[in-house]
């Protein structure tokens, strides 16, 4: 790597911790509406499909559907927690609001600012993920220990959709071009991961491709700890996660680099 | 000259988007202590230049040197010593002033305490000291402009760069600003601001140079730019028949250019034109001593503002 793209990656460990509190600020002076409209859609997903469909589907995998679904939905929502962060709110700060432009008068490098909104956009995967998670405990379908140990994950999660969202955002126009992003590859991974229904009910060939997909991976993770199973192949899940934060990470701000900075 | 007295130099730099050449073989030199003026019209290459200084874009030629660091391989280093006043307003909206410059201080990596610290005396310097706790969204022009050079000034910079810092204020806001930078000056700090404000340029430069298409076309003192380009006064006429004006003053003067419909005439004896022009009441006549207007119009042959 030559010293042009050395100078936009994180400049030090710490330089992101700046921007980070910047939206944990700006998040305070909104917070309860934020936390009420992102937990209202999942929540409401959770108990409508829950009950609702549990009552036809009956028993899955061993487990009410409740039960099931409760730990498709903490993934879900870590997903989307992350991405709308990052589409919509750090595209703004980056866009509009010329917030990543003040930012790039300091002594900040691209990478620290990007990394600074990645680790943001896995903070509220955290809560909204987490806030699942207490609903399924409170309800009886989750033990409480289980939810603290599918933390990291969760974050890992917010991690992963944040940063592919970055790739989305460095390369958008504007906004309209998100919804491609959003019914293309999120939707389907909703339904082909394994989140709200077993993906032994998928075709063969559907089910090796779903397996590769980061959604995949951290549902199952999840979902065993949330039910107390044993979790299998936990390398290989984690290090697939680690993969697809990481390598989005570099790719974006090599592209937010051409973008902003000529 | 010799580096550590040197704040920024820029040597034979060249800036092209796509095939269209922005900034074309510039250079110059802006001493430690010195206000120097970046002055041209729209499109002229002005914020090119800042971002290439600031190392936000790399030139495609040329050497520029800020503080001693090379730039951009070194910019990040430069920056901390550098303060920036964008052309276009970058502050947080929903945020208060006081918290504008408490997030911004913490891009430099200062401590809670080490903002708290500042922000009185940055609030008084900027005048907002009964604003620190309103959003910044409630602020008037002049207010958010004031409020963006506090900001520049967190870090305690030694150079600051200003890209039009008084474009769409009214002029009291304007002089404010101007009084405020002349404070900064005095203080020993290196400003370098663009501006298409003749006036600005006259009265807060030590030089400056003029840019025209990404050229630069003149460079020195506003005094010594106006003494060698016009060094005499001027006559504006506004009315009347141009060309039997032109025929009428043409041997008094040194030499005349038209500009949109106003005549302006470059005379070294105006009483001997004034004769002429008595009880014509078709024209509004104006004789006031020669400006930087003056030196770009005779060296372009266009009017800045227009
Ligand atoms: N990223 C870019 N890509 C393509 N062209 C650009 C880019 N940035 C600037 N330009 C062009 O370069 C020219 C100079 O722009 P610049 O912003 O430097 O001018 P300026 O002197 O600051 O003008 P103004 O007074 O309007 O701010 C303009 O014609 C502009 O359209
Ligand atoms: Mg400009």
């Amino acid at each position: 790597m030559d010293g042009a793209y050395a100078s936009v990656m994180p400049a030090n460990a710490y330089n992101w911790i700046a921007v980070w509190r910047r939206n944990f600020l700006a998040w305070r002076k909104v917070a309860l509406a934020s936390l009420l409209g992102n937990l209202a859609d999942p929540i409401t997903n959770l108990l409508g499909l829950g009950f609702g469909l549990g009552l036809i589907v009956g028993r899955v995998e061993g487990t009410s559907y409740i039960a099931f679904l409760a730990a498709g939905m903490v993934a879900i929502s870590a997903m989307t927690s992350a991405t709308f962060e990052t589409l919509y709110a750090a595209f703004a700060r980056m866009d509009a609001k010329r917030t990543w432009e003040a930012i790039l008068f300091t002594q900040l490098t691209l990478g620290d600012i990007v990394l600074g909104e990645l680790v943001w956009a896995a903070s509220k995967s955290v809560l909204a993920g987490t806030a699942i998670g207490i609903v399924a405990a409170a309800l009886g379908y989750a033990s409480w220990s289980s939810i603290l140990f599918a933390i990291p994950t969760i974050a890992l999660t917010g991690l992963v959709f944040g940063s592919l969202a970055m790739v989305v955002i460095s390369l958008s126009p504007t906004y309209d071009y998100f919804v491609f992003y959003h019914s293309l590859l999120l939707t389907p991974m909703v339904f082909l991961c394994g989140a709200v229904f077993p993906t032994s009910q998928l075709p063969e060939s559907f089910r090796n491709f779903a397996g590769v997909l980061p959604l995949s991976h951290s549902v199952d993770l999840i979902r065993p700890m949330m039910l107390e199973h044993s979790v299998g192949d936990v390398l290989l899940h984690v290090s697939a996660l680690f993969l697809y934060a990481v390598l989005p990470f570099f790719v974006s701000t090599l592209l937010f680099r051409r973008r902003l900075l000529r | 000259m010799n580096m550590s007295t040197v704040a920024i130099d820029l040597a034979g730099v060249k800036k092209s988007f796509g095939d269209k050449l922005i900034v074309n073989d510039l250079s110059f030199s802006v001493a430690r202590g010195e206000c120097f003026g970046l002055l041209g019209p729209n499109g002229a290459g002005k914020s090119t230049t800042v971002r290439m200084l600031l190392g936000m874009i790399s030139p495609d030629a040329g050497s520029i040197t800020i503080l001693d660091e090379p730039v951009p391989s070194r910019a990040r280093a430069a920056r901390v010593r550098v303060g920036v006043v964008p052309q276009f307003d970058n502050l947080e909206p929903e945020f208060t002033v006081r918290e504008n410059l408490l997030v911004f201080g913490r891009y430099f990596g200062m401590s809670t305490r080490k903002i708290a610290a500042v922000v009185p005396s940055l609030l008084e310097f900027a005048r907002l000291e009964v604003k620190a706790d309103v959003r910044v969204s409630e602020l008037s022009g002049g207010m958010k402009r004031r409020l963006t050079l506090a900001r520049a000034l967190i870090n305690d910079p030694h150079l600051l760069v200003m890209d039009e810092p008084t474009t769409g204020l009214d002029p009291h806001a304007r002089h404010l600003i101007w009084e405020r930078l002349r404070v900064l000056l005095a203080r020993g700090k290196t400003i370098l601001l663009t501006t298409h404000f003749m006036e600005e340029a006259e009265r807060l430069c030590d030089r400056l140079c003029v840019l025209e298409s990404g050229c630069k076309i003149a460079e020195g003192k506003p005094d010594a730019l106006i003494d060698e380009h016009i060094g005499c006064n001027v006559i504006e006429i506004y009315g009347g028949d141009v060309h039997q004006l032109r025929e009428l003053i043409r041997p008094y003067a040194k030499h005349i250019e038209l500009s949109g419909e106003t005549l302006f005439c470059y005379v070294p004896y105006p009483e001997q034109v004034r004769p002429h022009l008595s009880g014509r009441s078709d024209l509004r006549v104006l004789q006031r001593p020669p400006n930087l207007e003056d030196v770009f119009l005779r060296l372009t042959g266009r009017e800045m503002e227009k």
